[in-house]
């Protein structure tokens, strides 16, 4: 096991308060919502009508295109209807909405289900390509594309992403803890499939148990390293992980694989693992649902498309004392008015906060503090400037696309700007301007 | 006194040889302008509202003095100015079509649903990044007024329900308020055509019925009475020729979306 530690970043309380709690399996709803768009990319093209059957693990939505992924159904039941609905981060989209009806009645996989270690890479990519599987720390890009980089870069590391920086999330933590074999095994497939030397399983202090888990396991194997990182905000972000541990730095605009990198999370990996050894489509994940307005902080394994609201009353969540509840983690979560909404294949956690402050904005002090603290080495003060000003090529000369929006500048901003949002109406600006000319 | 008449005389020589010198750079290298573009430029208004399809009026007299442009481009003069450019150019004026900013949404704070509070930045743009500020249509209207802010004319304001409203006396049709728009509401269209359905929702009917009691609910009423005046595109009626609207139609719409503006 060797220690690295990130510079730059941020260290907010941990709140990890669900750590403790094993995965419950979470009864079938009554209904679940199943929006067409849950990944980076174009929306699936529906397959399924209204009043059709539908069983579990079912495809009801074709991938769209090379940067897209199919959508399956999670539960068996009938489509009740197909139409817009709400997503967490406040747009609408097309989905499926499916009344149980009865235990799961398992669809065939489209793929050949194989013993693992007869898996060749053309048979993962596929496996990756027709589950669904999306990545599951959050940006949900679609895994087979990510996994078929071009031919000219070749890929000597492999990253198992356990990281979980983000404040309050313990569903990888658990993850990890209790489904150790079946990550490992995802993982050396993944390595196998993209032909790299090394493999790093990176996991950060605060879950020390998992990291000692992993070694137990990779011990003996020399192309295996845990490697234990120094609890910091955002390690986990793919780029972070990149350069803490290779040494590497991803060009502007650039991908992992452009510097022989590969990281995927560990949610990913046991979905990888599912989908081979077994079968089962990406239909349902981990999600924390936790903060200090819920009773019971737990780790429920949810199917795909079960309302939020479900998932909150059974783990105690008296919904008029919630402040806000938050979709994802603290720092990169979206705050939601109702908790009507679906789990999606991002979703890794949903917070409930007791208390929730609007915070005067004051005019920048110019104290740099977001400027140390960027792990992009981004000089905010300046670029968000320039986004007020509406000085687009000065702000883009500054770095506006670099951005990867982690929250750490508005989180130790002193004037309480709201930094990320700018940067996220700056980038607007600039596509609609440049849509529109 | 010598010292001051000394470095007059250096002074008063040097000056003299660059002089010359640039009286023979001016002359050996002298552009020809089109004397034109300088009279043209002069009668154009000069706000440099792009509304012509130039980045300017400089830009847009030099093509006309090329005869890259016709001389009836600027909505912002009108006829007026049409007139003058073509006598100067020698030309018809031509009919001048006086088009003017109309919002398609009527979906104001009491008739459209919000979900959320919004603290952010108050402007429409970064309202919509936040997933619309609350507001439940994902097509609508914000109210935040970019579209007021853009405007070199003064001739949109905010009503006190958060819908913009255009002065058609002062809109000169530069489009402006429709490029600064997140949701494309604004459209520039000919003043006569007062005719439109005005609402932009794709959203499903129920949905569009959820979120907003101004919305159009894609019933298809209109579209019956008079097929050859509107056609359904994808959840939304749009007027196609304003002329083969029926009053019919116009008073069936259950939702009071389709209607005749005032002149």
């Amino acid at each position: 096991m060797i220690e690295l530690r990130m510079r730059r970043g941020v260290h907010p309380p941990e709140g990890k308060l669900s750590a403790s709690s094993p995965i419950q399996e979470f009864p079938l709803p009554r209904q679940v919502i199943i929006p067409f768009s849950q990944h980076a990319g174009k929306p699936a093209t529906p397959l399924v009508k209204k009043r059709q059957k539908v069983k579990t693990g079912e495809k009801i939505g074709e991938a769209s295109g090379f940067i897209s992924a199919p959508v399956h159904s999670s539960v068996t039941g009938t489509i009740k209807a197909l139409e817009t609905v709400l997503l967490p981060n406040g747009s609408s989209a097309l989905a499926a909405i499916i009344s149980v009806e009865g235990e799961d009645d398992w669809a065939e996989p489209t793929w050949p289900v194989k013993e693992l270690s007869e898996l060749t890479p053309d048979d993962l990519r596929k496996i990756a390509k027709e589950a669904g599987i999306v990545g599951l720390g959050g940006a949900v890009f679609p895994t087979s594309v990510k996994i078929s980089p071009p031919k000219e870069y070749p890929i000597d590391s492999v990253i198992v992403n356990g990281a979980e920086c983000e404040p309050y999330l313990t569903s990888d933590h658990r993850l990890m803890l209790e489904h150790t074999e079946e990550i490992f095994q995802a993982a050396q497939l993944l390595k196998m499939t993209v032909g790299a030397k090394r493999g790093y399983i990176a996991i950060e202090d605060n879950k020390r148990d998992a990291a000692e888990a992993f070694e137990k396991l990779a011990k003996g194997m020399p192309d295996w390293e845990v490697v234990l990182l120094k609890t910091r905000y955002p390690q986990g972000a793919e780029k972070s992980l990149i350069k803490v541990i290779l040494g590497r730095e991803v060009p502007v605009g650039g991908l992992p694989f452009h510097v022989g990198a590969l990281v995927q999370n560990v949610g990913t990996l046991y979905a990888i693992y599912e989908a081979a050894a077994n079968g089962i489509p990406l239909i349902k994940r981990v999600v924390t649902v936790t903060g200090e307005g819920v009773e019971k902080p737990s780790n429920f394994m949810t199917r795909i498309g079960t309302s939020a609201k479900e998932l909150l009353t059974a783990a105690g969540a008296p919904l008029d004392e919630a402040a806000k509840i938050i979709f994802g983690g603290p720092m990169m979560g979206m705050a939601v008015k109702s908790p009507d909404i679906p789990v999606l294949k991002s979703t890794s956690g949903i917070l409930v906060l007791t208390s929730a402050k609007k915070r005067k904005v004051f005019p920048c002090l110019y104290c740099g503090k977001c400027v140390y603290a960027c792990p992009l080495k981004i000089t905010t003060t300046r670029l968000v400037k320039y986004i007020q000003a509406g000085m687009w090529d000065q702000a883009k000369a500054f770095g506006l696309f670099n951005c990867m929006e982690c929250g750490v500048c508005s989180y130790v901003c002193p004037a309480n700007i709201p930094l990320v949002h700018w940067i996220r109406y700056g980038k607007f600006m600039v596509r609609m301007m440049e849509a529109k000319s | 006194m010598n010292t001051a008449i000394i470095s007059l005389v250096i002074m008063g020589a040097v000056a003299l040889v660059f002089g010359i010198i640039i009286a023979l750079a001016y002359s050996k290298f002298k552009v020809e302008v089109d004397p034109r573009v300088e009279e043209i430029f002069e009668i154009l208004p000069g706000v440099n509202c792009g509304a012509c399809g130039y980045p300017g009026c400089q830009n847009y007299a030099e093509a006309v003095a090329s005869g890259a442009a016709p001389p009836n481009k600027c909505t912002v003069g009108g006829p007026e100015v049409a007139a003058k450019v073509a006598a100067i150019m020698g030309l018809e004026a031509g009919e001048v079509e006086r088009k003017v900013a109309k919002v398609l949404c009527i979906g104001d704070r009491e008739k459209s649903v919000w979900t959320a509070d919004y603290d952010g930045p108050q402007t429409c743009a970064a309202a919509h990044v936040a997933g619309g500020a609350g507001k439940a249509c994902s097509y609508g209207c914000l109210g935040f007024g970019d579209c007021v802010e853009a405007c070199p004319f003064d001739a949109i304001h905010m009503n006190d329900k958060g819908i913009p409203v255009v002065d058609e006396e002062k809109c000169t049709g530069c489009g402006l308020c429709a490029e600064a728009c997140p949701r494309d509401i604004i459209v520039i269209e000919p003043i006569e055509k007062r005719t439109y359905v005005f609402c932009r929702s794709h959203d499903t009917p129920k949905r569009s019925r959820e979120v907003c009691s101004v919305s159009c609910i894609a019933c298809g009423i209109c579209v019956r009475l008079a097929p050859e005046g509107l056609k359904m595109e994808d959840n939304l009626a749009v007027v196609i020729d304003p002329e083969k609207v029926t009053d019919q139609a116009i008073a069936k719409c259950p939702t009071k979306v389709l209607f005749r503006m005032e002149p």
